[in-house]
Formats: C-alpha cells, sequence, structure tokens
C-alpha cells in the first residue's frame, strides 16, 4: 500500500509528460519540441545496445569514485585533526574558511590550468566538491562526542589507539554519514557540470554532446542516467551508513 | 594484587582555571572505602578525576603507592554518574572493554563478562546494546565493567546519583557484595546516608579544603545518628562559610 503511494508521484509525473508531450502543448513552456516518454524509451533501448553509453557510464563512475573516496579520506582525516587539535585548528582553518565558500565548479579553470590531463582536473573538481561538506561534518561530530566515552576508556587503561579506533571512529560515524551523503551530492553536480564543461567521454559530456547536435532524446537519456546514477551512490552511502550506525537508538535514526 | 594506596599532600586542583581545593592532605590506604561527602562544586568530583588521572594537579603531591599520578591508568578505573557505555557494544562486550585493552582472548573475555553480568543481576542481557536497556540496569553494567578489569582502585563519581532510590538501594548492597579487601574505593557522593553506610571513613570537603573526616566502625547496617549529625554539622558549617 505505502509502496503504491510512493509511486504515485513519479508516475504522476511521467504521465503528465506524456500527455503535454503528446498534445504539443504551448502555454507559457512549449512541449512541442519536448521529446515523450516514448521517443526516450526508444532512444534508452538503442544506446542500452551501444558500447558508448556503458563506456560514459564507467568513465562518470570511475571519476566520481575517485573523487569522492579522495575526499572521504582527507576530509575525515583533516577535520578529525582540526578538531583534536588546536594547533592543527589554528593553522589550516582559516584556508579552509577561505576556500570553502567558492563553489566547486568555479574551479574548472584552475584546474585546466594545473592539471596535464582533463581527466585529473574532473576529478580534481569532484574531490574539491566533496571535500567540505564531509571535513565540516566530520569536524563537527568529533567535537560533539561525548567526553566520558574517552574519560572512560582511558581509565580502564586503554592508550591513544584504543581511543581513537574504539571511541573516536565509531562515535563520529553517524556525523560523519551526513557529509558523506551531502559529499556525494555535490560530487554529482560538480562532475557532470565538469563533464559537460571540459571532458571527454562521461555522462555529463555525452549529455551536452547530444544537446548540440539536436538530439533531444538524447540529452533527455543522459539526464535519466545521471539521476538514477546518483540515486544508486546515494543509495549505496546510505545503506553503509545505516549498517554503520546500528546502535542508535530508534529515534535518532533517520 | 592488593589494593592501592593514595597520599595526598597540600593538594591543589583547579577545574576550568577556577581553584577549587588547596592545602588538602589526606591519605587512603589500601583496601579501604573512603567516602568523599560534599555539596555541589566543593572539587569532590575534581578530587576523583585527579586520582584517576584525568586533570592535572595545580600544586603539591598527589600519589598512589607513592608514586606521582601523571596519568590514567588501569590499576584506576573510574565509575561515571552519567551513562558512560560505548553504545555502540552490547552489553557484554562492554564489560569485556577492559580485558580487550589487555589483549585477553575473545573467549576468556567474553566468559568473564558474562560472569560480571551474571553477578550484577544482568544474565541473558549478554547482546543487548545499551540503548535496551533502563538507567539502572546500565549502571549495573557500568559497574561490572569498571570492576571486570581488577583494578587496584576503583574511583566512583555519584555512582548511582541518577537512579531512583530504590535502585539505588540494590546497587549498594550489590556493591558491598562485590567489593573485596583487595580493591581500594573512592566513593563520591553528596547524599549523607550512602556516605555512612558504604564508608570506612568519611571525608567531608568543604571552605576548599577537609572539614571532617570520620571513622565509621562495621557493620554498617544501618546509619549511626551521631555520626550523621557530625557529617551534616561539617556539611552545614561550611555551607553557611560559602554563603
Amino acid at each position: 500500500m505505502r509502496l503504491l503511494l510512493r509511486a504515485g508521484s513519479p508516475l504522476a509525473a511521467l504521465g503528465l509528460w506524456y500527455l503535454l508531450t503528446e498534445h504539443d502543448v504551448v502555454f507559457l513552456l512549449r512541449f512541442d519540441r519536448f521529446p515523450g516518454p516514448g521517443d526516450v524509451l526508444a532512444e534508452f533501448g538503442r544506446q542500452l545496445t551501444t558500447g558508448v553509453y556503458y563506456q560514459d557510464l564507467a568513465q562518470s563512475l570511475v571519476r566520481i569514485l575517485t573523487g569522492f573516496v579522495l575526499a572521504a579520506v582527507l576530509g575525515g582525516l583533516l577535520g578529525t585533526l582540526v578538531a583534536r587539535s588546536r594547533r592543527a585548528g589554528d593553522l589550516l582553518l582559516p584556508l579552509f574558511e577561505l576556500a570553502r565558500p567558492v563553489p566547486a565548479i568555479a574551479l574548472v579553470p584552475i584546474a585546466i590550468l594545473l592539471f596535464p590531463q582533463s581527466e585529473q582536473g574532473i576529478v580534481f573538481i569532484t574531490f574539491a566538491a566533496a571535500f567540505f561538506p564531509i571535513m565540516v561534518s566530520t569536524r563537527h561530530a568529533v567535537r560533539a562526542l561525548p567526553p566520558v566515552w574517552e574519560d572512560a576508556v582511558r581509565t580502564l587503561g586503554g592508550g591513544r589507539i584504543r581511543v581513537l579506533s574504539g571511541v573516536l571512529l565509531p562515535g563520529i560515524l553517524p556525523g560523519v554519514f551526513g557529509g558523506l551523503s551531502v559529499g556525494m551530492g555535490v560530487a554529482w553536480i560538480c562532475l557532470i557540470s565538469a563533464e559537460m564543461i571540459s571532458g571527454r567521454f562521461g555522462v555529463g559530456y555525452r549529455t551536452w554532446a547530444s544537446y548540440t547536435i539536436v538530439d533531444y532524446p538524447g540529452v533527455l537519456v543522459g539526464i535519466i542516467t545521471i539521476g538514477l546514477l546518483g540515486f544508486l551512490t546515494s543509495g549505496a552511502v546510505e545503506l553503509l551508513g545505516r549498517r554503520a550506525t546500528r546502535w542508535l537508538p530508534a529515534e535518532a535514526r533517520t | 594484587m592488593s589494593g592501592l594506596s593514595f597520599q595526598i599532600k597540600d593538594l591543589a586542583l583547579a577545574y576550568a582555571g577556577r581553584p577549587v581545593l588547596t592545602g588538602l592532605d589526606l591519605d587512603v590506604a589500601a583496601g579501604e572505602i573512603l567516602a568523599v561527602a560534599g555539596s555541589s562544586g566543593c572539587g569532590k568530583s575534581t578530587l576523583l578525576r585527579s586520582l584517576a588521572g584525568l586533570l592535572p594537579v595545580a600544586a603539591g603531591e598527589l600519589l598512589a603507592d607513592g608514586e606521582p599520578i601523571r596519568s590514567t591508568s588501569a590499576d584506576r578505573a573510574l565509575m561515571f554518574q552519567e551513562d558512560a557505555l560505548l553504545p555502540w557494544r552490547s552489553t557484554r562486550a562492554n564489560v569485556a572493554l577492559p580485558l580487550a585493552i589487555r589483549r585477553m582472548p575473545r573467549a576468556e573475555r567474553n566468559a568473564r563478562a558474562a560472569d560480571w553480568l551474571a553477578r550484577v543481576g544482568l544474565a541473558g542481557l549478554e547482546r543487548r546494546l545499551p540503548r535496551d536497556l533502563s538507567g539502572g540496569q546500565r549502571q549495573r553494567v557500568q559497574l561490572a565493567r569498571t570492576l571486570a578489569g581488577r583494578p587496584r582502585a576503583v574511583l566512583m563519581d555519584e555512582p548511582f546519583g541518577a537512579l531512583d532510590a530504590q535502585t539505588r538501594h540494590e546497587m549498594q548492597r550489590l556493591l558491598t557484595e562485590v567489593w573485596n579487601a583487595s580493591t581500594t574505593v573512592v566513593f563520591v557522593t553528596h547524599d549523607v546516608d550512602e556516605a555512612l553506610l558504604l564508608g570506612d571513613r568519611v571525608a567531608v570537603l568543604g571552605g576548599g579544603g577537609l572539614a571532617d573526616l570520620v571513622e565509621v566502625p562495621r557493620p554498617r547496617t544501618s546509619v549511626d545518628p551521631a555520626l550523621r549529625a557530625r557529617v551534616l554539622a561539617a556539611l552545614g558549617a561550611q555551607t553557611l562559610e560559602t554563603t
């Protein structure tokens, strides 16, 4: 029953899309040139039989995973460092605070200048997008950790390693996964934009390329593919997060 | 292994940059139960955390078996008033924590943890997570965890303070049952009766130092009204001074 309810809004959108394009509605918005669900489905079916589609898919996935994993590792480590050490915080936070408001996509010219290959530049943009939400949420999670957990482990004889691996790491996971979810979202935004600007291959590049050759069903196939990829990767992060934080009280789980 | 003794000489302690205790002299004998009483803000928790090695000494000497206390140690386990269980560990894994820290093999430490859980009346709840326990049950688990590592001294910071009266009495009885003379206990409380029921001696803190030190003879099945009056007088005198 609930599943039916949840399927309602996507199905309604699909139906509306069909009606608007089937009748070439022109009222405020123009649907006379807009491809209908049937055209898009046919194009999707055609692309699924080509190697290029999978090549683009793999290229985008490799880029996002590389950038995201780098951001998760570095964001987690640096977020922990600036939260635990006042000196590291004094040293690094001013730079982070200055760099953070710059949208990662605005770094495209810099990436083109700095990196010999556009591939590295695109991964850099993806990394920069995901890094800050992950770093900031890690920092907050470390600072919000109840001190009594660490005190307890220390007075039971635990040393620094035990505190880091047995208290800090499990304790910050709920907060860190919030940052990972946000990071994955903005990473996709910036990856697709970067691919559209300077990519060779990749779902974003293909979508823009379809537009430039007036292949509108191809554009929509690209957009739907991007949506599905984003949905699947965010879902994977969410699933991992739930597994890692099963111990949370019911009211703290989302 | 015998209990740890503490030597406190002309000790000054500060909390959050504010001095709370000055010129404190007090010896805690190996294997004794010392209750530390005092109103809130008198520095009793600060003293306990310093004995645990969590807070630095401002001035004077704080020794365990004659050695200066510089950091935390498995010999001096602290039991907290608040819930200090690690919420992602099962009750058994929480109790086994001090044993895991000293790298005891898993099967052995799980067996010992299960024993301790049975001793505090929680047999059968080994696999529960802390979130599925009541406040009183969590404190029982914490008591078991504190004792499971066989520390030479157990430092208790109002461990039953947040519990209802009945659970509190059960926990007090439990503590006297599981306590053995090879462990020194320093027990902080603001409850005068609890101090007189549990402590071999009651140190009353107030006015930035030791207001009174009361010996309580055994057996301690009920509270001696004369001693209660004496402790209350020491507490009262200091309350008047500070207000």
